[in-house]
Parts: C-alpha cells; structure tokens; sequence
C-alpha cells in the first residue's frame, strides 16, 4: 500500500491541520514506512474475533445530570485567546 | 543537612514524623537542587516561592497523620494543576490555565504533599525519548547527551536526579516503565482503571493510566496507595477494594508461578538485555518462587496494533484544540483557515504524524481495514494473557530491548523509535498493571530494567515480587551530579 501525496491533502483536510508541499512529502514518507509496519496484522485472521472495545467489562455507571461548577465563567473565559468578556471570539463566519 | 535529597520518600516521611526534619527543611533542600539542575531541562514550570510558603504553613501546624506530611513533590505537566499553568509539553496549550485539579494531584495534595511544579514530557505524551516536548528535550542525569526515555521523560530525570522524592507519570505504551528503566528507579503502570484519568491531558483513552515513580518499590507503593481510588468523575474508574500497597508489601514470594513468555526473546536484541533476563530468572528462583516457560503468540503484533489504537483515539481526543475556547490561536483569514493554521502550528511534528494516522485509520474506507481489525487482534493480545494466568501468578520480561540511547539517535525513525516500547505496550493494550525496576547495568554504566507484569487489580503481588527482587538485585544507581557545574 502506499500513500500519496492527495491522500496526505484529503487526511490534512479532515484532521484540519494546513500542510505545504514540503511538509506532506516528509508525511507521506513518514506513514508510508509507519502503515509498511502496520500492515504486519494482516498475516492474522480474525474473522470470528470479537473486537475489544473497552478494557473494562463493566457497563458504564450512570449519575444524575447535575451543574458540580458554578460560577466559574470568568475563569473559562480568561484562557480564552480572544473573548470580549462575555464570549469566545471566532473569525466571522456569516458573510 | 546536605543528604536530604538523598533520602528515600520512606525515610522521610518516617523523619518528619519525628521531628528530626521540617517541611521546610526538606523542601528547601529539594528546591535547591531543582535550581541548579537547569541542564537536565526536566521542568517547565516552578512553584518553588509558593512551596516554600505551604511548607512553611505545614510546619506550622502540621498534620503527621497524613500519608505524605509536608513532602515536596513535582509532577509530570499532563496533570491539570488549579490555577498552574499546564501544558502537555505542547505550543498549543503554552499558556492554558486549568480551572479544577485532577483527581491523582487532589489525592497527593490531600495527604499532605506541596506542589514543587510541573515536569517535561513528550507533546500530548507521544515520544519515547522526551524530544517532542515544544520546551526541548529533558537531559538524563545518567549522562550528558543521553534521553531519560520517555514520554515521562522529566518525572525519570526528576527522580534519579533527586530533585523531586518521587513523582507521577502517566503510561500510555510505556511511558512511567520505560524511562524508569532508562534511569534506574521504579516505576509502575497501574491496572486500567485502577486511578482516575480525571483530569489528565487525553491521549489515548482506553490505554492511559497515571502511576508512580520512585526511588525504590516501597516508596513506589507508599504513592500508589495514595492516586489509586475510585473516582465517579471518570466514568472508566473501577470501583474495587484497594490494598494499604506499603503496609501490605512482603517480600515473601515463595510458591509464587512466574511465566517467563518465549515470544519476548526479539530477534536483534542485545545479548545484556538476555542476560538481564536470565539474572532475573535466577533472582526469582533464589527468592523461592518457580519460574515457568509460557507462550503469548500474538506478542509481535501487539506494537502494529497500538500504533492503529492509539492514534485513532489521539486524532479523535486531540481534536479539541482549535483555537477557540483555550491555548494558542494562529490568525486565519475565516474560521477554517483559523483551525487549520492553529494545529499546524500548535502541533509539533510527531502529534500532527499520529493525528494524521488516527484520522487515516478512522476515515471512510478503511475504518474496517484498520481499526476494526486493530480492536481485534487487541482481544487476541488480551486473551493471550487470560490464558498465561491460568498457569502462573505474574510474567517477568526486560523492559525494554536495548538501554538508553542518545539524543538524536531515533529522532528521523519513527518506526525504530516505536519499537522501544515493543515490551511495554502488549501490558496497556490488555489493561494490566506491570512495574520496573532497576536490575543492572549494560557495558557503557547505563541501568536496565526488568518488568514484572501482574493480573488485572494484582497490583500487590507485582509490588510484592519487585520488593523481593529489588532486596536481592541490590542496585546502585549511578548519579554523577555531571548537570552541577
């Protein structure tokens, strides 16, 4: 198998992370050699194995939906990088 | 008193029980250290004026009931510490202030313990050498040049440099066992779910776990006994009867069923690691327990699998730095470009690779091909190991396959930079708890370690068998003090 350089672009597209040219060889180069070694799991079968999807074979607990932090707006909104007191700050979205 | 540093947590405690030393002595002495260890680069951050202050308070009226009175402790920065900054090592979150604590530091804090300040590790611990941190590499106090492994780079550097009496990691493929066996301490990977994740940076959720890491066995079980608890805030935290792991430590071992697996003998390994392994085999035979020849056939592909796993959960846990609520922002020209020039920017290379393989593995097409197959052959793994323990009690392997190497070495390979984790990593995919200790050293001086990797929650019993060992092996680490001009 081998990736390619618009396979590198589509990945970047959905992981939302810009790459140059430059940067989407080395990848490509990188994944290539790191999915060669990946691709070691295909010598088993496992056609009736049941994936494991939790480590912990209890079902998960359930609590009751209740607000534990209060007033602590100020706080959330300090680490902000950009707010005008009351939000989040984005670039503008609607034309 | 200039040998303060050299104490264990143990000797500490019991000395400031006493009375024979202060918090404040004992935490002075610590910072001092910590200052003058600027070369190791092990922290990123110091909260040395307020330790001082709480030491200070500490003496003051002094509660020696607790299980960690007064002791000065520096944790690894994956740990959201209320109101000190935190950074997974990451440009992304340089300046991200955390609201709450995590659980494991509130559990430390709660017995008495005073924050010295936050330790290096890999960005977002994804490394193996603490080169990927955005705040450089962490220098090993073995030697010059060499990596403390990692991702828990600093937490290693930190405690055979004695700057901190001990401190917590976290261990997602290997990162508290493997740089403890590049540095010569003690260091465990609990049983999943066994300490609460609440709190922690994410990387990969179904494999993280913080742990301790320490000088020696005891203190390393004195610290487990305090993180390990039942936390309903993270829903994956397992409700059941913990153990007083220091009270309960016996280094009686006789009877106990060690399976030595075949498969852990890799091609190209060093013939030191083997004959660590064999020394270790003698050691536990000499201790009164019988060693037995096992097979877990699936172990080579468990690094292909975690390198599927992992990522995946990275990609998808990683996908909430964008630039909007925390951490750094790049300028974009709309809301897209924004994301996008933020994570290119925030992310160092090794976090983009692996967030750009999670993503690969996940997107449609092949999500089958990768993951699905990925999640099963982890239960292969996970069955090998149900099956062991039908015959034996714990499993005694090396740590890693070859000692520390130097800075630089692994850092354009990324696949032989993965491999060092190739005996850490079958242990988080199945959930289980494994220790390393220190257990010699290779031609160069540089220590090895032999893990002892137990059944789920048997957390007593790996300790109990480290403790054992450890008294035998009678290990000297040696600290040259090379940092200290």
């Amino acid at each position: 198998m081998s990736i390619d350089l618009k396979t590198i672009k589509h990945i970047s597209k959905l992981a939302r992370i810009s790459v140059d040219e430059q940067r989407a060889e080395k990848l490509a180069g990188d994944l290539n050699s790191i999915f060669d070694f990946i691709e070691k799991l295909n010598e088993l079968k496992t056609d009736n194995v049941e994936p494991l999807t939790s480590i912990a074979e209890t079902s998960l607990k359930l609590r009751s939906d209740e607000v534990k932090s209060k007033n602590i707006r100020e706080q959330i909104i300090k680490n902000s990088p950009q707010d005008n007191e009351d939000y989040f700050v984005v670039p503008k979205v609607i034309e | 008193m200039s040998d303060i540093t050299k104490q264990s947590l143990t000797e500490l405690v019991e000395n400031i029980k006493n009375k024979k030393l202060s918090s404040t002595d004992v935490t002075k002495a610590f910072i001092d250290r910590s200052e003058k260890s600027g070369e190791l680069n092990a922290y990123i951050t110091n909260d040395f004026t307020s330790a001082l202050d709480k030491a200070k308070k500490f003496d003051q009226k002094p509660n020696l009931d607790s299980k960690l009175p007064g002791i000065p402790m520096a944790v690894k920065d994956l740990f959201c510490t209320k109101n000190i900054k935190t950074t997974a090592g990451s440009k992304i979150l340089n300046n991200f202030v955390p609201t709450y604590e995590s659980t494991v530091t509130e559990n430390i804090w709660n017995e008495g313990a005073i924050l010295l300040g936050k330790l290096n590790c890999d960005e977002f611990a994804m490394g193996s050498s603490n080169e990927t941190s955005f705040f450089g590499n962490v220098q090993s106090p073995i030697d010059k040049n060499l990596v403390p492994g990692g991702s828990s780079g600093g937490s290693a550097s930190a405690v055979a440099g004695q700057l901190t009496p001990v401190t917590i990691g976290t261990d997602t493929g290997g990162s508290i066992r493997q740089p403890a066996s590049f540095t010569g301490i003690v260091g465990l990977k609990p049983t999943y779910g066994s300490c609460s994740r609440y709190g922690i940076v994410a990387f990969a959720s179904s494999l993280d776990q913080a742990g301790p890491m320490a000088q020696n066995v005891k203190d390393c079980a004195l610290l487990h006994e305090v993180i390990s608890s039942y936390d309903p805030k993270d829903s994956t935290s397992i409700d059941f009867k913990r153990n007083h792991y220091s009270k309960d430590l016996s280094n009686n071992i006789k009877g106990k069923k060690i399976g030595i697996p075949k498969e852990y003998r890799v091609d190209g390994m060093p013939k030191e690691i083997e004959d660590l392994w064999q020394k270790g085999i003698q050691c536990i035979k000499d201790c009164g327990a019988e060693t037995i020849d096992i097979s877990l056939p699936n172990t080579s592909y468990a690094l292909p699998t975690y390198y599927i796993v992992a990522p995946a959960e990275a990609s998808s846990n990683l996908a909430r730095y964008d630039g909007v609520k925390y951490g750094f922002r790049a300028k974009g020209e709309n809301l897209i470009d924004m994301y996008e020039k933020t994570r290119s920017e925030g992310f160092g290379a090794e976090v983009q690779r692996r967030i750009m393989i999670g993503t690969y593995v996940l997107s449609s097409g092949y999500y089958d091909a990768y993951y699905l197959k990925a999640q099963k052959v982890r239960k292969l793994i996970k069955n090998d190991f149900d099956e062991a323990y039908k015959k034996v009690d714990a499993i005694l392997t090396p740590s890693t396959p070859s000692s520390a190497f130097k800075i630089g070495e692994k850092t354009n390979d990324p696949v032989s930079m993965y491999l060092n984790d190739i005996f850490t990593v079958p242990v988080n995919l199945a959930g289980l708890p494994g220790i390393s200790i220190p257990a010699g050293h290779d031609s160069k001086g540089y220590p090895l370690g032999l893990q002892i990797i137990g059944k789920a929650f048997d957390e007593q019993n790996i300790l109990n068998i480290a403790f054992a060992m450890e008294e035998k092996i009678n290990f000297k680490n040696k600290i040259t003090d090379w940092w200290i001009k």
